[in-house]
């Protein structure tokens, strides 16, 4: 990954399109976790993207070749995602909120490597925001704990904290009583 | 890893290209006036300008537009009038002066003031100048057909000689044209209909030597009872 970053201080451009393919994959798929929604999902990721272009523009090479792209890109993307919801309750008329308690059947279990999550999503978004991030981090673009640690700018020990209470409390909603009672 | 629940939240493989519609790409292709250097993205043409400097093409590219630029490795079609744009980095101000700018028919000309009357925002000329003085799409969106009040030709970012040959060679009668400037004409009218037009717009070319009446100013022309024509609309 050395090398991405490598070329992205020689051109910008270039480099940039070839961070692009290496990970528009993970930010597709953990858009997909957040939203819920495959046309959502597109248009974050796409924003995440450019975001993270921009920001890039205003960075020296010394400040690109510290880049832990992988966290950071998926930290741009948790951001942007925030910003989409928070516009979005402003402005209900916007589609892309989840529906926290639709009732869907559940997913097979053969379905859940290309699904989405409408009902993860959502539980998801009930999480507070740091430990909704620790997860995501940590679970859907699969950093490890001091990586997480960076990108929120904690200690290892709080972040791992986050990440179990996040995952609890996830638990929890996912099982909530209009899911479960008989 | 049998947690259920990580299973659930491991990302899913959803397949979707997005270079396309991230990464937009660049070329050296033809206009009317010869090469030049044409931005693309997957919507449409972002972005014109001449070809003697790209570095500095890409430079502002990135500035203005805040999008990856690749070189293309395909051929790209020549440019004119009829090219798809993508005009989404605009603002809305800017997307409603290019609008109106782009109905200009070929070979007509109108003022700053009529673009920004156009566009309902009749005090903004200066505005309306700067918009156009950097026009992302010259060539296609035809700023070359607006000029000064008096009818000159005034600026053009790819020079004033270049601005008279693509309206010459649209058909624009320019000495005509510069012989109204010369006089301080602004409106032509007719006897026979009432009507005032803008020197250039193709009803005013059919009025006849013996019914033509030249005014300096659009009160004048409504002063002597004339109305505004409703192609060209010279604003009266």
């Amino acid at each position: 990954m050395n090398e991405l970053r490598t070329a992205l201080v020689v051109d910008l451009d270039a480099g940039f399109a070839e961070v692009v393919r290496t990970y528009q994959g993970l930010l597709l798929g953990t858009a997909m976790r957040l939203t819920g929604d495959r046309p959502a999902a597109e248009d974050l990721a796409a924003e995440a993207f450019l975001r993270a272009f921009r920001a890039l523009r205003d960075y020296d090479a010394e400040r690109i070749g510290a880049l832990e792209l992988r966290g950071w890109l998926v930290t741009v993307l948790l951001n942007e995602h925030r910003n989409t919801v928070r516009t979005a309750t402003r402005r209900p008329a916007l589609s892309g909120a989840p529906v926290p308690d639709r009732a869907t059947p559940d997913p097979g279990p053969a379905d859940l490597a290309t699904r989405a999550d409408p009902d993860l999503a959502a539980a998801l978004a009930r999480l507070p925001a740091v430990q909704r991030e620790a997860v995501v981090l940590r679970h859907v673009a699969d950093l490890d704990v001091p990586a997480v640690a960076a990108a929120l700018g904690v200690g290892e020990g709080t972040a791992r904290s986050h990440v179990s209470r996040g995952l609890a409390r996830l638990r929890t909603l996912l099982t909530s009583p209009d899911r479960s009672t008989p | 890893m049998s947690d259920p629940l990580l299973a659930r939240l491991t990302p899913p493989d959803v397949g979707t290209d997005l270079a396309p519609q991230l990464v937009d790409t660049f070329a050296t292709t033809t206009g009317p006036l010869g090469e030049v250097l044409v931005a693309r993205s997957s919507a449409g043409v972002t972005y014109v300008r001449p070809v003697d400097d790209v570095d500095g093409f890409r430079a502002e590219y990135r500035r203005r537009l805040g999008r990856p630029l690749v070189p293309d490795d395909r051929s790209v079609p020549a440019i004119d009038a009829s090219t798809r744009v993508d005009l989404r980095a605009c603002s809305p101000f800017e997307r409603d002066v290019l609008d109106a700018t782009a109905t200009i028919p070929a070979g007509q000309t109108r003022p700053y003031g009529w673009v920004a009357r156009e566009v309902g925002r009749p005090a903004a000329v200066r505005a309306v100048g700067t918009v156009l003085a950097r026009n992302p799409v010259p060539l296609i969106v035809p700023c070359h057909r607006v000029t000064r009040s008096d009818g000159s030709l005034g600026r053009y970012m790819l020079g004033e000689p270049a601005k008279a040959r693509l309206l010459a060679a649209e058909g624009a009668d320019l000495d005509r044209l510069a012989a109204f400037t010369t006089a301080g004409v602004v409106l032509i009218g007719s006897d026979t209909t009432g009507i005032a037009c803008l020197p250039s717009c193709h009803h005013a070319r059919r009025i006849t030597d013996a019914h033509r009446v030249p005014f300096r100013s659009a009160a004048a022309a409504r002063d002597a009872g004339y109305r505004g024509c409703l192609v060209c609309r010279p604003g009266m």
